[in-house]
């Protein structure tokens, strides 16, 4: 089986942010770099697959040249190959621009099963594994928390919706993007790192891929990033120790009457 | 030239998202009184429910009726709003920044080659094109965005970030009939079942009441108390990571950049000290109270109301003294 998991960098959750001096992106200093929490779900379930089917497992990310160390990352956890795409040209453009990228990569891999995280926590868009398959051709399910194999081409994927799941039948080749809870991601062992230490990471330029330039890349993007804001300030309000039921009363009378909230 | 907004209106089962009616009052804002505001309505069944959205802005419902839309899945979906998209020449797309629409859109995108943003908190109208607004990286920063190229322009809106119109019995629209033609890749995907979640009646993303529970529970069998004290207020059951990663509750309960980001009217943080990441999913919420036994809990410095106490002696009394507010 071959089987594709897209990976993307970004700053860690735990990383507080500032936004650089350009007012439009994220600075980078002192921001820690990690594989998108969702993508470590992905990248689980790929290789639970390889282990049941067997196949090949290659990861894919398009990015900046520090991006390989996410690749990297994926390479010790087991991938046998890696690929990226970090040619200036192809960066910096929209989400669909990077779909696009990213599909033109994966095609070529002649793709069984493609796995994604659901999201990418820092530009939450929520669609790069839809609007691949949708390029592909193929059919997708997101948000997917479990998954039982019939046979090697069938599958049935559970889904989270708003307060319920989902229950969906599944043909490969198909694309599937991951929720938290649907295994428990494995670190990299310590002969896994040192085995990745040595495996190439795979350059794809835009002359390997069939895309439109006019389409792609900061040039071809369809959205534009005009400024970044910090979030609204909070001020601190006030604070209650001591007795708790006056402290309660309090509270939920100032919510009614004050707030209007209750 | 005017200003035409498609709406894809969610329903489950008949009944209609409240991100439906929120997107319909967006759409007759943008079309500032020059545009024609037109719904598509999908599902089985779920002709007489047109009314509702004529009622609440449209003037205009696509309706595709078919017992294949009983469980549809994006795929067809998505070739259904861009069959509606072209007969409309609509400049704007809304769908809801919920499962379905944030699987319909980068979709429909794709197959229109337009612009596309995703989990829009803002809409408006620039010079060329759209002008939009969202969260990233979890809420700890806010992005404007602008579309660039022709329309039609394709948003997902988040719930609750703008609000629904009153049903307005007076208006009056019309009703455009949709045929559903299959496709091969229809089948590859099917949709067989539908499993409600137990415990989780109130949308946590739509709540406008969310009370959350963390470490301070000190274990599993204390989210009763969260249940109860969300039960009491009307509300919906959050939770921070650390407890969802100790398998206290499930994800779906998860409030936070790796969980669900909340805007709720009120939200209510139990035991909760307040790490950046959970902070970010919840700090844009109309009014924070924060419950914990740490005074110096960051927690505190976000929320308009702290009470510093004990969650086992503070949470039974709050939860006593909503019920008694809610039944004077």
């Amino acid at each position: 089986m071959n089987i594709v998991v897209c990976v993307k960098q970004v700053p860690s959750s735990e990383a507080r942010i500032h936004i650089a001096a350009d007012g439009r992106s994220i600075d980078p200093a002192g921001v820690e770099l990690v594989v998108n929490p969702y993508d470590e779900y992905a990248m689980e379930e790929a290789l639970k697959t390889r282990e049941k089917f067997g196949g090949t497992l290659t990861v894919v990310s398009l990015g900046p040249a520090k991006t390989e160390e996410a690749l990297r990352t994926c390479l010790a956890l087991g991938a046998d190959r890696a690929l990226v795409v970090k040619e200036a040209s192809l960066l910096g453009g929209d989400g669909l621009g990077a779909a696009r990228i990213l599909a033109e990569t994966i095609r070529s891999l002649d793709p069984d099963l493609i796995l994604c995280g659901k999201v990418a926590i820092d530009v939450e868009g929520y669609g790069t594994g839809p609007a691949i398959a949708e390029i592909l051709g193929l059919p997708h399910v997101s948000v997917v928390s479990k998954l039982e194999w019939k046979d090697e081409r069938h599958l049935t994927a559970h889904r989270e919706i708003e307060g319920a799941t989902e229950v969906v039948e599944l043909e490969l080749p198909a694309v599937l993007t991951a929720n938290k809870g649907l295994n428990e991601p494995r670190y990299p062992s310590l002969p896994g790192i040192m085995k990745a230490k040595k495996k190439p990471i795979e350059e794809i330029g835009s002359s390997a891929l069939s895309v439109d330039p006019s389409l792609v890349g900061a040039a071809g993007a369809r959205v534009a990033t005009e400024s970044l804001s910090p979030p609204p300030m909070r001020q601190e309000g006030r604070k209650w120790t001591g007795d708790g039921r006056a402290a309660v009363v309090e509270v939920l009378r100032l919510l009614r009457e004050e707030r209007k909230v209750l | 030239m005017g200003f035409d907004v498609l709406v894809f209106a969610e329903q489950r089962g008949g009944v209609f998202k409240k991100s439906a009616f929120e997107a319909l009052a967006l759409a007759r804002a943008l079309t500032k009184g020059d545009g024609a505001v037109t719904a598509i309505l999908a599902g089985n069944g779920v002709e007489a429910k047109a009314a509702d959205l004529i009622s609440r802005g449209a003037d205009t419902v696509v309706l595709a009726d078919d017992p294949a839309l009983e469980r549809p899945g994006s795929i067809l979906l998505s070739r259904l709003a861009q069959e509606a998209a072209s007969s409309s020449k609509a400049s704007l797309i809304l769908l809801p920044a919920t499962a379905l629409g944030r699987d319909i859109a980068p979709r429909l995108a794709a197959r229109l080659d337009r612009p596309w943003i995703a989990e829009a908190i803002e809409v408006s109208r620039a010079e060329h094109g759209i002008s939009a607004r969202k969260s990233i990286v979890g809420g700890k920063a806010f992005a404007t965005l602008a579309t660039v190229g022709d329309p039609p322009y394709i948003v997902t809106l988040r719930p609750g970030a703008h609000p629904a119109a009153d049903p307005d019995p007076s208006r009056s629209g019309s009703t455009v009939k949709l045929s559903v033609a299959s496709d091969p890749l229809d089948l590859r995907a099917k949709v067989i079942d539908l499993l409600q979640s137990a415990g989780q009646t109130i949308d946590l993303q739509e709540a406008e009441i969310v009370v959350s529970g963390g470490r301070g529970l000190k274990g599993p069998e204390n989210f009763s108390l969260i249940r109860d004290l969300a039960d009491a207020l009307g509300g919906a059951v959050g939770a921070s990571r650390a407890v969802v990663d100790k398998g206290w509750i499930d994800h779906q309960h998860q409030v936070g950049q790796t969980g669900v980001t909340v805007s709720p009217k009120l939200y209510v943080a139990c035991g909760i000290s307040g790490a950046i990441q959970h902070l970010a999913g919840m700090r844009t919420s109309g009014c924070i109270v924060a419950i914990n036994s740490d005074a110096d809990a960051p927690i505190f410095k976000i929320a308009d109301f702290g009470i510093v106490g004990d969650l086992f002696e503070v949470l039974p009394i709050m939860i006593e003294e909503a019920r008694k507010m809610r039944a004077s």
